[in-house]
């Protein structure tokens, strides 16, 4: 299957780890991607200032890959539940869709609704399936603990995302043990980071963020494994305010994959 | 005459630039006034910089950046060949043919390589001109262009087309040869004089009112190589100022009966001379503003440089913005400048409302608002600032604008938006602002909704833009607000969130929607979708709460405050 790797506006900016850390292993493991000319926004943080806009802006990503005859591949939660979640009203009421059209025709665009959206975790655990990864491990992860969290954009709205059960998903845990690692099936697991609410409503996005931490280190977990740079950034950057000093280490799931091929030096 | 018209160009220009440059530490976005503390840190800083290591730096960047222009090509080969054209060629034209005589020891204009080298870098501009207003003219519903654009590129081509065609009627000018005869030849006979004519006619170019005799030419030839070949390289050299002056052949006897040479000449040197002395007020300005603009920004550490330097050096970046285009070309968000209909979303576009800012002009409450919209609207992807051929940290730009605008008591509801997530990352470094600016929009939104004593009455029915009827099936179970982690938090979440989802998903099934506006609920809400995912019923909870919370936002974006009109900062 060819993708088009879909980057966001965070990674790139803030996260570029993630950006090397995805292209590494995507490579490893022979995925046919290409970055595309012309992404932008998904058109998420727009979705509470005018849905129009947002759904454009979804689109016109949704319609470059269409072009390019890829699918999209996201590292992000939010990017990916809210192209997925474009993709379906748009596929599903043809008037909206011309609605949307008419502003991609000055580009030249017409979305169609052939693309495919899919989140890095659907890459891995689906398409290319756990046998695939587990063969290129070299160097197992043995004696390390690590909590789980998905990410909400990832496990809900089940009936758009469908990725994995959304009230007891184990794709993450599965793939964390793939690579030797020990995956904690941690109580906040599938809670949200806070991040959504982080520089509008602080008090609640930062409770959030503290009882993730504190529900990992309960369970004794060394690292706290994500898939998304919202999650990441939220429950990395604020550490040091919640608990005097960093506690735990976050860790995205491409660098956990990464050090079991021996890819990189270990964390 | 021409030596006191240049010298007063000359100073026009430099008190224009001082001008310039001093608004470089007296303004700012926020509109304090520390100038003189501003002139003194920046000139000391920028005198550390230049003896220290650092010069290496500045070398490579003015060498790389400045020169070759490195990042207009990783932007654009199309744009950097334009460019270096324009650039390049002009330069040229100014050390070999405008300072000619002071750069080389026996310049004269006529004689080669001048002749060839003025051509050629004239042609090298008209050709990176041409690529210009092509890919200005070009359908690029993006690049927008403005006054000044076209003021620079009609100058440019004025100045280099008078140039080529004053050369093209000074070779077919009798007038002018005569004048030449006069003031350097030695004939021994009319034949003599006669015979160079004939040559000039048939070889140089000239356009005689007489018949030449053909006969003569051998004899010219000799003439001209004795007397006038050292100063006359054949004008062909000149190779489009040529062939310019054979369209003129039938107006020369006109060309000299009006003098047309001398003319010219005054309107080519005049609209130099006055692009020269208004240069610090247009887009000329980059060639000053972009080295600097380049140089400071590759020294700048973020960490260690002073924050009022950081002021000064926003303004020489807004001086420094050329209008290319590149950073909206490279906009997360460009596409929704069409369907908000606000043109300052696109970067580009906002640097000439931030330029009116800083100078304190007047503007109204409205225009004020779709600036801080522009900036607002905002991803923070670092791509406007990382595509900038001119080095312009961008996104600090928008950041310290939004920041501005909000000190002087303006507000944009996207605040409430997930576009608030990273000025929430830099909270700290913002300190007690951060905070307010934020219960200061919240504050708005519930007072302008505030629940009235009796809900039923207050609102008018009106139909849901999106998800229409889907609440209808919602029989109040309150599985919604029993999964809500939010309203988990609370003990007694209804004093804190106003309305709960189940309440808020009853009320829009009674239509009465505007009534949840003021729901601190919506505000809350994470978007995690645990409520819909939990519903029985099927009903899109977390769709219908960030529905709610974005009709809020936009009738509060909707509502106009009494339009005032602020003068400055």
């Amino acid at each position: 299957m060819r993708y088009a790797l879909f980057l966001g506006c965070n990674i790139p900016a803030r996260l570029p780890e993630y950006e090397t850390s995805a292209k590494f292993l995507l490579k490893e493991l022979g995925v046919d991607f290409e970055e595309i000319e012309g992404f932008g926004c998904c058109g998420y943080p727009f979705k509470v200032i005018d849905l129009t806009t947002s759904l454009v802006l979804s689109a016109k990503n949704l319609t470059l890959a269409e072009r390019e005859n890829r699918h999209i591949l996201s590292l992000c939660q939010c990017c990916y539940g809210t192209l997925k979640k474009a993709k379906k009203m748009l596929d599903e009421d043809p008037s909206l869709r011309n609605q949307i059209n008419e502003f991609l025709k000055a580009d030249g665009l017409n979305y169609r609704g052939t693309v495919e959206v899919k989140h890095l975790l659907h890459v891995l655990y689906k398409d290319l399936g756990p046998e695939m990864i587990r063969e290129k491990v070299s160097n197992p992860l043995s004696d390390i603990k690590v909590a789980t969290h998905y990410g909400c954009h990832s496990l809900r709205p089940s009936s758009i995302v469908e990725l994995d059960d959304p009230s007891d998903p184990r794709l993450l845990e599965e793939l964390i043990n793939i690579t030797g690692a020990q995956s904690l099936l941690v109580n906040k697991r599938l809670e949200c980071c806070g991040a959504p609410l982080l520089g509008t409503n602080d008090e609640v996005a930062l409770n959030f963020t503290r009882e993730k931490i504190a529900d990992a280190l309960k369970n004794e977990a060394e690292y706290l494994c994500v898939a998304c740079p919202y999650c990441k950034l939220q429950l990395e950057n604020f550490q040091e305010r919640l608990f005097g000093k960093k506690v735990l280490s976050t860790i995205l799931i491409t660098n956990l994959i990464n050090m079991a091929f021996g890819l990189q030096k270990a964390h | 005459m021409l030596g006191s018209v240049g010298l007063l160009a000359f100073l026009v220009f430099l008190g224009g630039l001082v001008f310039k440059v001093s608004s470089w530490f007296r303004c700012s976005l926020r509109g304090e006034r520390e100038g003189f503390k501003r002139f003194v840190l920046g000139f000391s800083s920028l005198g550390k910089a230049l003896f220290s290591s650092k010069i290496g730096i500045i070398l490579k960047v003015l060498l790389l950046d400045g020169i070759l222009q490195r990042r207009t090509l990783k932007e654009s080969l199309y744009r950097w060949l334009m460019h270096i054209l324009i650039y390049w060629g002009f330069a040229l034209l100014i050390v070999t043919h405008a300072l000619g005589k002071l750069v080389f020891e026996d310049y004269v204009s006529t004689a080669f390589p001048h002749a060839l080298l003025r051509d050629l870098f004239g042609s090298m501009v008209l050709v990176g001109l041409g690529m210009a207003i092509w890919r200005r003219l070009r359908k690029a519903p993006t690049l927008r262009t403005s006054r000044m654009d076209l003021y620079a590129i009609v100058v440019v081509l004025v100045i280099v087309f008078s140039g080529f065609l004053l050369k093209g009627a000074k070779i077919i000018s009798y007038n002018n040869y005569s004048r030449m005869v006069d003031e350097y030849a030695s004939f021994g006979s009319e034949e003599e004089a006669k015979a160079l004519e004939a040559y000039w006619v048939k070889r140089m170019g000239l356009v005689s009112p007489e018949k030449v005799e053909e006969a003569l030419i051998a004899k010219g030839e000799e003439i001209h190589q004795s007397q006038c070949a050292f100063c006359h390289a054949n004008p062909r050299w000149a190779f489009l100022s040529y062939g310019l002056s054979r369209t003129f052949v039938p107006l020369a006897s006109g060309f000299d009966r009006l003098n047309f040479t001398a003319k010219l000449w005054w309107v080519h040197v005049l609209i130099c001379l006055i692009a020269l002395a208004i240069l610090p007020f247009t887009k000329f300005l980059h060639l000053i503003s972009v080295p600097l603009s380049l140089v400071i920004n590759a020294l700048w550490d973020p960490k260690r440089s002073r924050p009022l330097n950081l002021k000064t050096k926003q303004m020489i970046e807004l001086d420094a913005c050329v209008h290319c285009g590149t950073c909206t070309l490279k906009c997360a968000v460009l596409d929704a400048e069409k369907p908000l209909g606000n043109i300052r979303i696109l970067p580009s576009e906002k640097i000439e409302p931030l330029k009116r800012l800083v100078s304190r002009r007047k503007f109204s409450q409205t225009e004020l608002q779709e600036i801080l919209q522009g900036v607002y609207l905002c991803t923070n992807c670092l791509r406007c600032t990382v595509s900038c051929p001119s080095g312009i940290n961008l996104q600090e730009l928008w950041f310290e604008a939004r920041e501005a605008l909000f000190e002087r008591g303006l507000l944009e509801p996207a605040l409430l938006s997930p576009l608030s997530f990273y000025r929430g990352l830099r909270a700290e470094e913002l300190g007690e602002r951060y905070e307010k600016t934020i219960l200061e929009i919240k504050e708005k939104l519930l007072r302008r909704f505030e629940p009235k004593d009796n809900v039923l009455q207050m609102p008018e029915e009106k139909e849901f833009e999106f998800y229409e009827g889907t609440f209808s099936g919602c029989f109040a179970c309150q599985t919604c607000t029993n999964v809500c982690p939010v309203v988990f938090q609370y003990e007694r979440p209804e004093e804190v969130l106003g309305f709960l989802p189940h309440q808020i998903m009853r009320l829009c099934a009674m239509g009465l929607k505007e009534a949840v506006y003021g729901s601190e609920m919506l505000l809350s809400c994470l978007t995690c979708y645990k409520c819909q995912e939990a519903c029985p019923q099927g009903v899109v909870v977390t769709d219908i709460l960030m529905g709610l919370k974005m009709e809020a936002l936009k009738a509060l974006k909707e509502e106009r405050d009494e339009i005032r009109s602020i003068s400055g900062v």
